[in-house]
């Protein structure tokens, strides 16, 4: 095998766009590529740029001057953003567990090829990527029938399930998990609850991988359940606290007049927009950081995602 | 259900689908009630729908509001002189024509770059930029909406900013005034986030096409654009397909976020922000017409469901292999 491919390399250097074209295209990916990333840094530059560098000068991506100070000024109403925070940690990993345990369970009863009830529980997934209540429907579900406005709950449940991670689960016990292994753990007496936590999950963790972290982002960035659910601001998720940072910032300004002192002096000087986008980075960062080494995963989800059927 | 379970039983239900139903179960309820439920609620939208105190909602939705037909349907086909500035209006027109050239673009671009990107020398470099261009992907609308702000303040903007130390004066590109730029700009925005992933898709695809045929074709002699268009695309084409349907069935959709979070909210842009999502979202919450709405929303839904159903009918007829169901 290696020696095919050190046979082909010459081809492939015969086969090779030209050098021209190669500088032409590295540049058209360089510009792409500073463009999704520069507005980030951007955001970062302005969030450690000074209140006056900002008042004078405005957004530049050279101040006149750095400074902490937004930070500081954030540390200040540490207890409000934290527990946004907090919220959205919560709600990021108790949805992921659930998601995957409601997405892994459907997917493996519908991996079982001799399962009776599999063409409908197949109609049941497919039937919702085609037609579904929409937003009203839903919206008066969840609050008049649920009762579920103003409840954690809101926020995990709804997301938890989709038809596509079904799939993508039913399409990966299929095709990785021998049928043989669970056939024989059946013969020692195994429930099938017993065989798919003990066998069937331990070693599907590419799956959960993917699964878990489309889950994790998805529920880390939503703030559209919060929108239409949430109106307590002690529920506000981290997403939803930042898109209401105009309401959220006079009501910090009054937390740090009351503290009173230089505090308070500070609260005057620092201009609102620049509070959110060190906000806006808090947010983000812990992604950006996060998703260059987990994207080889999500490659692999897309994949088999993509598999028809 | 659970009586068409006892029939199956009769016949030969062993233990093995038993249990299997019973881990099916969980999530079973959740489609019941999230999915399901949601479903039959549009009946709504031929109701006249008023909370009962003391009954449930359900029997209020389902027993004692009374029918009002196509009543709530009325004022999305209301033809008048001024029906051509109404929000009705703005909002299919919008919600269509976004749809439209995004669904193009989101196509072109995507194969686009993923072709290019194979051809680079350097692969250290093609790595680098694709997970660079896979950022926005993992960004919410309400973060890229300070992003845009940071650039396009009245007061701070960078854009604005530039714009003076040039000597022009600046634009106030939150109203009405930049109308013109809007358009475009979503579009590009649209295409921004998404097309990391596109690419990562054909990329994937890309990848797994046998590489006996570029060789063949290469010993015959095709140019590097032979190749691309006899290979490649072709390769390509079921995934593109596919990915095509479902942009279709969702043109009646659109990107709440994008529409709702990016503009933010300015009134004076919904000539060329307004769509059906965002529209039926403010005749919810800030109007609490829960007739007009949900008619909107079911309006949206069923034309959803007949246009997926005829972009995969027209697949079938052209190419039965690459229709999706």
């Amino acid at each position: 095998m290696a020696k095919k491919e050190k046979l082909l390399d010459g081809l492939a250097k015969f086969n090779r766009v030209s050098p021209v074209v190669n500088v032409l295209f590295s540049i058209v990916f360089i510009l792409g590529a500073l463009a999704c990333v520069i507005p980030l840094i951007f955001v970062i530059i302005i969030s450690f740029s000074s209140p006056e560098s900002i008042a004078t000068k405005g957004y530049s991506f050279v101040p006149q001057e750095w400074s902490l100070a937004t930070y500081a000024y954030l540390w200040t109403s540490k207890e409000v953003l934290g527990k946004a925070i907090g919220i959205s940690l919560l709600v990021t990993i108790a949805g992921t567990c659930l998601g995957i345990t409601l997405n892994g369970l459907l997917g493996y009863v519908l991996s079982r090829s001799n399962y009776i009830l599999k063409p409908f529980f197949t109609y049941m997934i497919l039937i919702p990527m085609l037609f579904g209540g929409g937003m009203v429907a839903s919206y008066l579900i969840i609050t008049k029938f649920l009762h579920l406005k103003d409840n954690l709950l809101v926020l995990i449940l709804p997301l938890a399930v989709g038809s596509m991670n079904v799939i993508i689960f039913r399409t990966f016990f299929q095709t990785t998990v021998p049928e043989e292994v669970i056939e024989s753990a059946k013969l020692d007496g195994a429930s099938q609850l017993l065989i798919f936590a003990r066998i069937v999950l331990p070693i599907s963790l590419p799956a959960i991988a993917t699964i878990g972290l489309m889950l994790c982002f998805a529920y880390w960035n939503d703030w559209f359940t919060a929108l239409l659910y949430i109106s307590n601001k002690d529920l506000y998720p981290l997403q939803y606290f930042l898109m209401k940072m105009e309401q959220n910032i006079q009501f910090m300004k009054q937390n740090a007049m009351l503290i009173g002192g230089a505090l308070a002096e500070m609260a005057s000087q620092i201009e609102g927009d620049s509070v959110r986008m060190a906000v806006a980075v808090i947010v983000v960062l812990p992604i950006a950081c996060a998703y260059p080494f987990f994207q080889r995963y999500f490659v692999g989800g897309l994949t088999i995602g993509a598999v028809k059927g | 259900m659970s009586r068409k379970e006892d029939k199956k039983y009769k016949k030969k239900f062993t233990r093995d689908d038993f249990e299997l139903t019973l881990l099916a179960l969980p999530t079973t309820i959740w489609y019941l009630v999230f999915s399901y439920l949601p479903m039959f609620g549009v009946i709504i939208a031929f109701k006249n729908f008023k909370p009962i105190k003391g009954s449930g909602f359900l029997p209020t939705l389902f027993f004692k509001s009374e029918w009002m037909g196509f009543q709530n349907f009325k004022f999305l086909f209301s033809t008048g002189a001024s029906f051509f500035e109404s929000q009705t209006w703005w909002m299919f027109r919008n919600t269509i024509l976004y749809n439209i050239i995004m669904i193009a673009l989101g196509c072109i671009v995507p194969v686009t770059l993923a072709i290019m990107i194979t051809e680079l020398y350097s692969q250290k470099l093609a790595k680098v930029c694709q997970t660079m261009m896979f950022l926005p992907n993992f960004l919410s609308w309400v973060v890229v909406s300070y992003f845009v702000f940071a650039f396009l303040s009245q007061s701070k903007g960078l854009v604005n900013s530039t714009l003076t130390s040039m000597g022009k004066e600046t634009v106030g590109w939150y109203t009405a005034e930049a109308m013109h730029f809007w358009p475009p700009f979503l579009i590009l925005l649209n295409i921004w986030k998404g097309a990391g992933y596109g690419m990562v898709v054909y990329l994937a695809t890309i990848a797994g096409i046998d590489q006996t045929l570029y060789e063949a074709a290469i010993i015959d002699g095709a140019t590097k654009w032979q190749q691309v268009k006899h290979i490649t695309l072709p390769m390509l084409k079921t995934i593109i397909v596919i990915m095509m349907i479902m942009a279709v069935g969702r043109i009646f959709a659109s990107d709440f976020g994008l529409f709702y979070n990016i503009p933010k909210t300015s009134g004076d842009l919904y000539p060329v922000t307004l769509t059906i999502d965002v529209y039926v979202y403010n005749a919810l919450t800030n109007l609490g017409n829960i007739g007009m709405s949900s008619a909107a929303a079911l309006f949206q839904s069923i034309c959803g469901l007949i246009m997926i159903n005829l972009a995969n009918l027209t697949v079938r007829k052209i190419d039965p292999g690459s229709a999706l169901f």
